[in-house]
């Protein structure tokens, strides 16, 4: 039974569930409602409930579970020599997948497939046949991990489909038995609901350990065939897939860092100095229009950002400034990337430094104008000094951004790992390096691909600590003046 | 006692009794300039920002709008039966037999024929090289289209054939006489034809409906690319963060609003979500890589998994602007229905949240919109494939292969041909049209439905 008309199965018996627990309810209350210590509703629910939480929780172990009983299965079918030298383990499971979807298909179409399986060159041709590709002959024990595959995932499903069903059945019952006139339906039902708004809420405490612990792993595993001191003392980055590389990390973050100062030059007097006149020149109607406007360059995907500075800045500056000056040749720079990344760093300047200088109160204001300093000296000397550590937390988060982002340094910084102080030159950076080592076809058990979950790990722990000081920064600004 | 200066010139050095009050005096001219121009630093600044958004949407709509009309070429074809079905039966199964290449040779010569009925000097082209004019993917529509309806056998139907990339490009000024005369795919002779076709009516210029609806196509067929399977994809992991996040999401906010205790398990919760606000994107897809596809074995580009990753990535985005719109609702309402003896679950799920709930719509559309455009999680989890098919209908199609728009704008940037940069143009006016449309509907229901207290 296909998973989706299991999953639908068992939401009807829920709903009837729903529909019995309600009426039982009514008419162990004889048809008074009132001598219920709940409404009947919520006797309908506590039933439902006790359907599908015990299934819903059977069914996600179970399929996680399935997942590495079948490729444990499948393996001890496979013997060491079955693996071609040019190829590798993961190569050959894949195609044990390939081959079991294929034996799947073949049968769908009446072919006799315990005969086929005995002739893997009649096989082969079958399978072309049905449009299923091989990266390689498929040889006997892989026919019989392939079959071992196919048949276990039947048992499971089959295993999963009646026993997901007994329970359902099972705790409709439970559900059912419990009910009468006394019972506090309605607490037992908040008492259910309210797990699982906790279990929603612990969703984004799973997340970061996720985060940490796959992070971590691989970090460890990278570790294991890489020295350590090499990844984080070379200066040379150049990794050779046939192995002997340097993973030096200095150039990525050197390039890194590069970008992103030159984003912040380019962003935070723009950004700074339109939060001022907005928050303290800018008439309500202006604000009213500008404001948005500027937020606009904040919602705009990065993807627009790196085409853009792909196909008009990057040439631009090429054609018109690192060209004639004898600077370089590249349209892909650290200029091009710092600036396009600069221009989309602007509103995170500006619309938190805006916040902030908006909640420095008025008293300030109005006692140094009292005193006759012009309003630029008031905000030069009075305003500014006063949220400063709140622009300074603003800062921080727009430089968190910029060494986080990853499309338009993809498109615009270039792909050379280099140590090199004109901006005019193709650099990469940390998050280049880890779409290159992950992206197509990766083995994870070359230090060449490894080594992206390292670098991801630095970077989630430099834009991590960033994140903290600047909240633990503006968090305690915005107190001073609660 | 000297005489008022009606000038106004002196200094503060020349006395009390030095000028008029009337008349600023030189400390007083600088400290005014001063303001002036700090003034006009800020509108200087302001500009600049402006002045960049300006330049970034008119560069990428002047690149991008051509994607949007196509060069057809439009000549009547016989379907010659005795060449495309050498059995003769009508049996599109036999007739699977004849390849594109079959197809696109009867092509070739109608355009031939065409070029001399319509009595233009095609010079020293040859047949074969007048066929070259016509995009290879013609063939293959043509194919598909006799296969499917094999009476159309041995008529003469008047096709509507995609131009050649480089054909394409000349008219749109990509291409010019200078560079076609270096360029092995074409030459200066196939565009001059092409102009006099133009003039004679063969070939034309219009609306591509295809950009929006045909699949991706291989390098050398910029012309007959599309945005097809990207949309779908797009809209399948949109479908899956929209059912995940936001009760999810809800849910979370609920609980941490409402219920939770106030101590450090809390605490460390909420900074928790502060901080994976913040979390670089790129970060999400190595979780998707290291535990959905590595651990949970599910398929690569598949859009279930990009739609994991994007709910995960979107969750705190739910959360913080739910939180608010909770917040909001006064405790009076609260008051009012503990205090007719409903439950905090009744009070909450009765009447706290339908009043937060166009906050909360408004939150997850703008969350939903920053998936929608989210590109680099997506690389990492392999939705950089060449994806031609389009995927199967949910639920199972969410485990087929597919793509995604902000993805394949970015595997269109890294194609040789530069008819892919007008392509990858086009898909962002597209992603920009889908942003406009959801951010303005945010702004709606926050106008028309949010209550202040």
């Amino acid at each position: 039974m296909s998973l989706g008309l299991l999953c639908l199965l068992l939401l009807a018996l829920a709903v009837l569930g729903y529909v019995l627990g309600q009426r039982k309810a009514i008419s162990s209350a004889g048809g008074d409602i009132r001598k219920l210590h709940s409404l009947p509703n919520f006797y309908g629910s506590i039933t439902a409930l006790s359907v599908i939480v015990p299934t819903a929780a059977l069914l996600v172990v179970w399929l996680f579970a399935e997942g590495f009983v079948i490729q444990s299965n499948a393996l001890s079918h496979i013997l060491p020599a079955d693996v071609p030298a040019d190829s590798s383990m993961n190569l050959v499971m894949a195609d044990v997948t390939r081959l079991a979807a294929g034996l799947a298909t073949l049968a769908g179409q009446g072919a006799d497939v315990a005969a086929l399986a005995k002739d893997p060159v009649a096989l082969k041709t079958a399978l072309g046949g049905a449009g299923v590709a091989m990266g390689h002959d498929p040889n006997p024990s892989m026919i019989a991990a392939a079959q071992a595959v196919e048949s276990t995932a039947w048992l499971s499903r089959l295993l999963l489909t009646v026993l997901a069903l007994a329970l359902g059945v099972a705790g409709a019952a439970w559900g059912l038995s419990r009910i009468k006139p006394e019972f506090r339906a309605r607490n037992e039902t908040e008492r259910v609901a309210m797990g699982l708004l906790i279990a929603a809420s612990l969703i984004a405490v799973l997340t970061t350990v996720g985060i940490v612990l796959s992070l971590f792993s691989e970090t460890v595993h990278f570790f294991q065939l890489y020295p350590a001191s090499q990844f984080f003392f070379s200066a040379s980055w150049n990794p050779k897939f046939g192995g002997g590389s340097d993973l030096g990390i200095w150039p990525l973050v050197w390039g890194t860092l590069y970008v992103s100062v030159i984003s912040l030059i380019v962003a935070v007097p723009i950004g700074l100095l339109s939060a001022i006149y907005l928050a303290e020149y800018a008439s309500k109607s202006v604000r009213s229009v500008v404001k948005p406007l500027i937020e606009i360059l904040a919602g705009i995907p990065t993807i627009v950002y790196g085409l853009f500075a792909l196909i008009t800045v990057g040439p631009l500056l090429r054609d018109f400034i690192a060209q004639p000056m004898g600077w370089g040749n590249s349209a892909s720079s650290v200029m091009t990337a710092g600036l396009v990344m600069g221009i989309m760093v602007i509103p995170f300047v500006s619309s938190l430094s805006d916040d902030i200088i908006n909640a420095v109160p008025q008293s300030l204001r109005d006692g140094s104008l009292g005193l006759g300093a012009t309003p630029s000296e008031t905000i030069r000397q009075v305003v500014i000094p006063a949220a400063l550590p709140g622009i300074v937390g603003a800062v921080l988060l727009a430089a968190s951004r910029a060494i986080g982002e990853t499309m338009i340094v993809v498109l615009g910084a270039g792909a050379a790992a280099k140590l090199s102080l004109n901006p005019f030159e193709a650099m990469t950076t940390v998050t280049v390096k880890i779409v290159s080592q992950l992206t197509g076809d990766t083995e994870f058990n070359s230090p060449e691909t490894l080594v992206a979950f390292a670098l991801g790990l630095t970077l989630f722990t430099l834009t991590l600590c960033l994140n903290i000081v600047a909240l633990v920064i503006v968090r305690k600004y915005r107190e001073q003046y609660e | 006692m000297t005489a008022i200066d009606p000038t106004g010139a002196a200094g503060p050095s020349s006395g009390v009794t030095g000028h008029s009050l009337f008349a600023p005096d030189q400390r007083t001219n600088a400290r005014n300039a001063s303001e002036k121009r700090f003034r006009a630093y800020g509108v200087v600044a302001i500009t600049l920002a402006l002045l960049a958004l300006l330049w970034l949407l008119i560069s990428i709509f002047s690149a991008g709008l051509p994607a949007f009309r196509q060069t057809f070429i439009e000549i009547p074809v016989t379907l010659d039966a005795a060449v495309l079905d050498k059995a003769g039966h009508g049996d599109p199964k036999e007739m699977a037999s004849v390849t594109t290449i079959g197809y696109g040779k009867q092509i070739a010569k109608a355009l031939a024929e065409e070029v001399k009925a319509k009595g233009v000097d095609a010079g020293t082209l040859t047949d074969k090289e007048i066929g070259e004019m016509v995009s290879e993917d013609s063939a293959a529509n043509l194919r598909n289209m006799v296969l499917a309806n094999p009476k159309l056998l041995g008529t003469t139907v008047q096709f509507q054939a995609l131009a050649n990339g480089r054909i394409d490009g000349y008219f749109k000024g990509r291409v010019t006489m200078e560079t076609a005369a270096r360029d092995k795919n074409t030459s200066p002779e196939k565009l001059m034809l092409a102009d006099k076709l133009r003039a004679a009516g063969v070939v034309v210029m219009k609306f591509n409906p295809g950009f929006l609806t045909m699949t991706d196509a291989s390098d050398k067929r910029p012309e007959a690319a599309g945005l097809g399977v990207a949309i779908i994809g797009s809209l399948y992991m949109m479908f899956v963060v929209l059912c995940l996040a936001l009760p999810i999401g809800v849910a979370a906010s609920v609980y941490l609003e409402e219920f939770a205790p106030k101590n450090r398990w809390t605490d460390l919760i909420e900074v928790n979500i502060a901080n994976l606000a913040a979390v670089p994107s790129i970060v999400y897809g190595i979780l998707g890589l290291g535990i959905f596809i590595n651990i949970g074995g599910l398929p690569r580009s598949a859009p279930i998994v990009g739609g994991l990753v994007l709910t995960l990535m979107t969750l705190p985005r739910i959360i913080i602007p739910t939180r608010a719109a909770l917040k909001a609702v006064p405790p009076s309402i609260r008051d009012a229905a503990l205090g007719v003896g409903a439950s905090k679950l009744q009070t909450v799920t009765h009447h706290v949240l339908p009043l937060a709930m166009p906050g909360v719509l408004t939150g997850t559309i703008i969350g939903l919109a920053q998936a929608l455009g989210e590109t680099a999680p997506l690389l990492l989890i392999g939705m950089v494939a060449f994806v031609k098919d389009f995927p199967g209908a949910p639920p199972s199609g969410l485990f087929d292969p597919s793509s995604a728009l902000p993805v394949q704008i970015y595997n269109w940037t890294q194609r040789g041909d530069p008819g892919f940069v007008e392509r990858a143009s086009g898909a962002i006016i597209v992603l920009l049209a889908f942003l406009i449309v959801m951010n303005t509907a945010a702004i709606i229901l926050r106008r028309k439905y949010e209550r202040r207290w």
